[in-house]
Parts: structure tokens; sequence; C-alpha cells
């Protein structure tokens, strides 16, 4: 693979052609808020949150679904990204209902951390404060629509990786949701192979295991990566085959 | 069909016309046809039939005719004469119409539009040539107007790479809003290697008030096909997908016969005009969702998926419609192929301003005395537009602005009323060409209450894939609606200007980029507006309640 050099916040870096420029962010251990991105998932570009300045380019990009390129500047942390991320951050939290002294993923949640390390300590907009249901027929999980940024990670896993297709998007705009097969209940799905990987992809308490109280749910998505090395080694009979 | 039989059956179907004496045109466009178009037609029909005049007067159900706001319209064209367009038809009055052109007597006076009316005498009709003139729903009228004409040169004495040659030098911009150089998007489909490629012309126009779309697919079918055909023809392409909004039935139910007798007839299909060409055409209906007019949005829903953008690059000239090259075009740019071809790129550019070329049709709606379909060459004052072919303002008002671009563009003040009508003077001016609606204000408009209108618009319509569009909108409404309640601080204001910019910069598509134009727009050129409603507690338009106050003034009461 042909090597590129490109610019970051004024320092030279190499990458490899093909690279999306978020890996060689996180690659230079350069801190860049993600919500919607989760290695081993296709891009979606919707969360907005790593959006970076390209010179000679009139429109800011987000870095999960830019390629790198040849002698490209990029400026990450410029005083206007900073305030638009902080800004979209508020957003979301005045979306749905974000409290997190009262949510079972209080201390291990993903936009928790995020508007913490940016240091959104208050929501200059109205709460929208929709009325939501939850969804507990499931045996095993739960669903709190409350909670949901639409990041689609669980759509995206349980379509990508999982193969079932339960999870999908109804609606549109501030009224979108995730819904199970055809906006059935979750504990009535026929496809839903009750596999857990969606609810441990879930950045917030939108998805928890039941029984789990305030801040007791943590997730792992290391079985994203377990599943991704798999890949590069071939180690399944179905994927070399297919090839 | 062979290029000789597409000439005999022009000259057939020309002999035909010319063997009645008289053809009376009744517009059975949606605008004539809502305000009565049909019972018209058919007592016309009857009063042909009960006076025993079939061999003598042919009357035609045709396309658009432009004044909608005049309707039912009904045009006459008796041989050796002017034709005579007689406007607010009603069933008795086109019995007299019949009658009256029977008897050769006088016109009937009193339903005549003058035919120097400014409203026909500014415009210039290239895209709409046919329209008004031709029954949509016959391959024969087409042809005999010289359809297919500029398929069969194409297809015969030119190569793909001088058609984009042509359609270059002609200096064509894409009609869909944003104003892409249409020949250099075919040539960099046609540069792609791919073993399939695609056509799509996107019929999905979903600005409110906006109708130049539904018009042409209506009133010219044969013509979009004709444009698609030979795109199809310059770039390699097969295969050409039509979507049609949902809410265009009439539309589409005359695509769909249109491709089915081009289809019959050897002009679409397999070998083109007998030649090695194979072109086939599908129509697709949208469901109802404004950003499926975004072109990514569109082919995920033609493709069967959510209808949702997705971020280019890449772009649809090189992965569209399952990852092949796909040339995507409003229907109204391909409609401008056929005239190009025929006429030649040298005669086309001599139409517009030096960077907008060809003529732009536009739904000329809201607060003038006549509103309808007008296609006027690009470069024309907005003040020749409102006051000459609109009529001006009625009942004495004062205009006040107009917006063009529907919610992704802005508004123009009365002080820019000369501007020329093109890509860049519009965007100097912060609004945008758009696809073509033109609403009109008078001072009984308040610009906050419209700049809510379109932002609500636009918070329906977002998708909600990516979050400062599908919240952004949402709060930027809010507070747009604080203002005219009275509820609003000047923090309010600065809050929504940041919110705009910040909306405007990170959204992911042009829906999300462009939802905050209306609003900057306006606060650029009536922000003494939102000062009397957030300070005074006046609205000077006298449209808003007013009947809330500021939080902050409940505490300190």
């Amino acid at each position: 693979m042909a090597v590129v050099t490109l610019t970051i916040n004024d320092e030279m870096v190499s990458a490899q052609e093909g690279q999306s420029l978020l890996s060689v962010l996180h690659e230079h251990g350069i801190e860049m808020p993600t919500l919607c991105h989760l290695e081993g998932l296709s891009e979606r570009g919707g969360c907005r949150l790593c959006m970076v300045e390209l010179e000679g380019n009139a429109r800011l990009q987000a870095a999960c679904v830019t390629p790198v390129a040849e002698g490209i500047v990029v400026h990450t942390h410029s005083e206007r990204l900073v305030k638009y991320r902080m800004m979209i951050l508020e957003l979301l939290f005045s979306e749905r209902n974000h409290i997190c002294a009262v949510c079972v993923m209080n201390g291990h949640c993903e936009l928790q951390a995020e508007a913490a390390k940016i240091g959104m300590d208050h929501v200059r907009y109205d709460y929208l404060d929709p009325d939501l249901p939850m969804d507990a027929s499931h045996s095993r999980f739960g669903l709190d629509h409350n909670r949901c940024i639409l990041c689609t990670r669980c759509v995206r896993v349980c379509d990508e990786i999982e193969g079932a297709h339960v999870w999908d998007v109804m609606g549109r705009g501030a009224n979108s949701r995730v819904i199970t097969d055809l906006n059935q209940a979750w504990g009535t799905s026929k496809s839903c192979t009750s596999c857990g990987k969606c609810v441990q992809v879930c950045p917030t308490g939108a998805l928890f295991t039941k029984g789990a109280t305030v801040a007791e749910m943590e997730k792992q998505h290391d079985f994203l990566r377990w599943i991704l090395d798999g890949r590069e080694k071939n180690v399944w009979a179905y994927e070399r085959n297919g090839k | 069909m062979n290029r000789a039989d597409l000439e005999s059956m022009a000259q057939r179907e020309q002999q035909r016309q010319q063997a009645f004496r008289c053809r009376i045109l009744c517009c059975a466009s949606t605008p004539c046809l809502s305000s009565g178009g049909t019972a018209v037609f058919d007592a016309i029909n009857t009063a042909v039939t009960e006076l025993k005049l079939d061999a003598d007067v042919q009357p035609v159900a045709t396309g658009c005719m432009g004044p909608c706001s005049r309707g039912p319209m009904v045009t006459v064209q008796e041989q050796g004469q002017p034709d005579v367009v007689y406007q607010q038809v009603t069933p008795e009055v086109a019995r007299v119409i019949v009658a009256e052109h029977a008897s050769q007597q006088k016109s009937f006076a009193d339903h005549v539009l003058p035919s120097d009316d400014p409203f026909f005498a500014k415009q210039q009709k290239v895209v709409l040539a046919n329209s008004g003139l031709i029954d949509p729903e016959k391959l024969e009228d087409y042809v005999a107007h010289g359809g297919y004409l500029a398929l069969g040169y194409a297809l015969r004495e030119m190569t793909p790479e001088s058609v984009c040659k042509e359609i270059i030098a002609s200096g064509l911009r894409g009609r869909g809003g944003a104003g892409f150089p249409a020949g250099l998007k075919w040539d960099m489909v046609r540069r792609e290697k791919a073993d399939k490629k695609f056509i799509v012309a996107n019929g999905d126009e979903g600005d409110p008030g906006a109708y130049m779309d539904r018009t042409l697919m209506e009133s010219d079918p044969h013509r979009v096909l004709e444009g698609m055909a030979i795109a199809g023809f310059a770039v390699g392409a097969e295969q050409g997908f039509l979507y049609v909004r949902g809410e265009y039935p009439v539309a589409a139910k005359r695509l769909e016969r249109a491709i089915r007798t081009a289809e019959r007839r050897g002009l679409l299909g397999s070998r083109v005009l007998d030649s090695g060409f194979n072109f086939r055409v599908d129509v697709r209906i949208g469901a109802g969702a404004f950003v499926c007019g975004e072109e990514t949005a569109l082919m995920a829903s033609i493709m069967g998926n959510r209808g949702q953008p997705t971020t280019r690059p890449p772009y649809p000239a090189q992965k569209g419609l399952w990852g092949k090259p796909t040339l995507i075009n409003n229907v109204e740019t391909f409609g401008n192929i056929a005239p190009i071809i025929s006429g030649g790129a040298a005669w086309y550019s001599t139409i517009g301003t030096p960077k907008s070329k060809g003529t732009k049709i536009f739904a000329l709606a809201g607060r003038v005395n006549t509103t309808g379909l007008i296609e006027v060459p690009m470069g024309i004052t907005l003040r020749e537009i409102v006051f000459d072919i609109g009529g001006g303002i009625p009942e004495g008002m004062a205009f006040k602005a107009a917006q063009t671009g529907g919610p992704s563009g802005g508004c123009i003040p009365a002080e820019h009323l000369d501007t020329p009508v093109d890509y860049e003077s519009l965007r100097a001016l912060g609004s945008i060409m758009g696809s073509g609606g033109l609403i009109i204000m008078d001072e009984r408009s308040c610009m906050v209450d419209v700049a809510k209108f379109f932002m609500e618009f636009c918070m329906d319509e977002s998708c909600g894939k990516c979050v400062p569009c599908r919240v952004g909108t949402v709060q930027m409404h809010r507070v747009l609606e604080r203002i005219t309640e009275g509820s609003a601080t000047m923090a309010d204001l600065e809050r929504l200007q940041e919110l705009c910019t910040m909306v405007k910069e990170t959204s992911l598509c042009g829906l999300g980029q462009s939802a905050p134009n209306p609003v900057l727009s306006t606060i650029r050129y009536f922000m003494d507006e939102y000062t009397a409603h957030i300070t005074h507690h006046h609205c000077p338009a006298g449209k808003c309640t007013l009947d809330q106050q500021p939080v902050s003034e409940w505490v300190t009461a």
C-alpha cells in the first residue's frame, strides 16, 4: 500500500492510503470525540463530533468518513471546532432524557464521558422532553428510547456482525426511533438471536441488561476486535470460500 | 423505427393536424384540472359533437400553458389566424367558444388574454416549448414538433465524447439548484470505467410552492425521456431511472405511458432507432420525503433502502446506484438536452448571462397578480418577473421580498429588485437559484414568520441521521416560535444565529447545510423586524400574536 504524507495540527505524519482520517488521528494519539463511530462497524458520519478543518476546503469534514490524501493539511481543534462540538453535545443532551444520576450507565457512558472531556457542564437549549416509551419485553435486555442518541451502532452491529438485522430506524428527524423487526416488541422478535451485541455496543444507557441498576451497567465491545482479527487472519471457512 | 420512419411519422401527424380547420387546446395540467379543467374539456367535446364539428375542430388536452391562477386555460388555434388564449373558462364559456369559432364570428372577448400580455412577451420558451401545445399522452404529437430528432441525430452523427463536448460548450448548469456544470458531470461519468452505468432523473421536487418539474413531466414527458436517452448514449449507460415524487400521480402515469409508447415504437428499449444503443427507463415513485431530492438519499431510495443521504465523496459519478457510476440530473436539466443537440451549443449559449446560460423555469407564486409557471432567460431582473410577467402586487400593496430556492434559499428584498437572476448574483445576495420556486411577499408578510415557516418545514423533513440537523432545526424552530410569540430575548436571537452557523457548517447533507438560509437571510435584510418583535413587542406586518412575555420579565415583575 502506498504511503501518504499529511499535516495534522502543524505536524507532518504519514499514513497508509485508503485509511480514514479518524484512524490516523487515533494512531497519533489525537483525542477526537466520537459517538457513532465504532471500530469494526461501518462508518455512519452522523454524530458530527469528529468534524475537522481541511485547508483549502470551505466545508468541514467528518474525519471518520474522510479518506486520507497526500498533502492535506488538517486542523482538529480550532476554536470553531471545539465550540461546534460543545454545541452538538448540548443538542444531544437536550434532545431526549439524559439525566445521568438515575441512569444505568452513569460513570460508564460514552456520551457522559465526551461531555466531561470537552467541559460541557450545562445545556443552553430547551430540553425537548419527548414522551418516549421503554421496551422491557425481552427476557434479558431492555430498551429505553429516552437515552437513545440514534447513533445506530445497534442497527449496524446486528446487520453487519450478527447478520440478523433485527434493528432498524423508523420515523424521521427528531421523531426517529430505533425499532426491532417491523416495530414489534423486542421480546416477540423472531429474528433476534439474543446475542446481546447491540447492548454491548450501545454508547449510552438506551440498551441495557435487565436487572442493572443505577451506574451498574458496563459495556465491552472488545468482541468486535476479536471478530476483526479473525477476519484478518481468515479463520472462517465460509469467508475464505466466499473469496 | 429509424430516422426516416420518424420523419414520416412527423409528417403524417402534421398533415392530420392541418386537416382540421381549428384546434381547441385545453390545459390538462394539475392546476387547471383542480380549477375545473376536466369539466371544460368535457364541455368542449360535447359541444363539438353536438354541433357536428368533428371533422373541422379537434379538441386536444394539453400540458400547462403558464398563467395557472387564471385557469382553466383554453387556446384556440385557427388556420391562418393568430392563436387566441382564453382564461378562466367555465363549461358555459367553453360551449360559447366552440360555437363562435365554428361560426367564425369574432372571438369571445371577455375571457381573451391578449397575446401581447407581458406575461407571455417577456418569456422565452426552450424547455417548455411544447408545453400547452401538444397532447402529452400522444407520442405522435411530440414527434410532429421535432421530437426524438435530437436523439436520432446524436446516435448517428455524434460520438459520446462529442455529445459531452456539446453539453459542456452549451454552458448548461444543473437545474436542481446547485448549478454544477452539467457537461462536466456527464464527462466524468463517461470517463469512468465500469460494466454498468446508470442515468437518474430527479423528479422529486419538494420545495413548497414549486412545481416546475411536475409540469415538465406532465406536459412534455417525452422530452425528459429523450434527454435521458441522449445522456445514456453520452455516458454509456443502458438503464435509466426516473424518480417521481409520490405526490405527482398524474406525472408518473403520463411518464409510464410515454415510456411504453416509446418502447413500442423503438425509440427506447433495445436497439434505439435501429442503432446499437439500448436504453431502458423505469419510473420509481417516492414515498413523500423531501430529503429524497438529495442525490445520495434519492439513490438509496431507488435501491429500496431508507432514504438517507451519505457523505460525498465518493460522488455518484464514481459510485452511485449499486456502486456503479451514475449520472444524476434534475428533470429540467434533461429537458434542456434535446434543444441543445438540435439547436447547437452555439445557439444555446447566446441565451442568458456569461456564466449562467439558457433559460430557467420558475414557479411564480405568492402575492402577484398572475401566478403560474414561467420560463425566462437567465439574467432577467427580478423586477421584470414580478412587475411585468407577474403583473405586480395585488391590491396596491408594496413589494417586500421574494423567496428563491424555497426552504434552502433566502429572501431578496426590494432594494435588490434589479439584480439579474443568475446563479452567481443570487448567491451573492445570500440566496440561491434553487430549483425554481419563487414566492413573492408583500407588506403583509412577517419575515420572522416566513423564516419560522421554512424552519418548520426543514424540521419536519430532516431525516434524522446527523445531530445538527435533527436537533438543531427543532431548537432553531423553538427560538423562532418564541420570537413570534413575544417571549424571546436578544440573547435568544444571538443563540439562534450561533445555531444557524453551526448547523450550516456541520450538517451532513444539503438539507441541513441550507436549512438555516431563510433565517440568515431574513436576519441580514430584516433585522429591524426581529428587533421589533423582541424589544418593542411589535410585529410590523401585524401577523404575529406576541401574547407571551420573556421569562426574565416574569422574574423581575
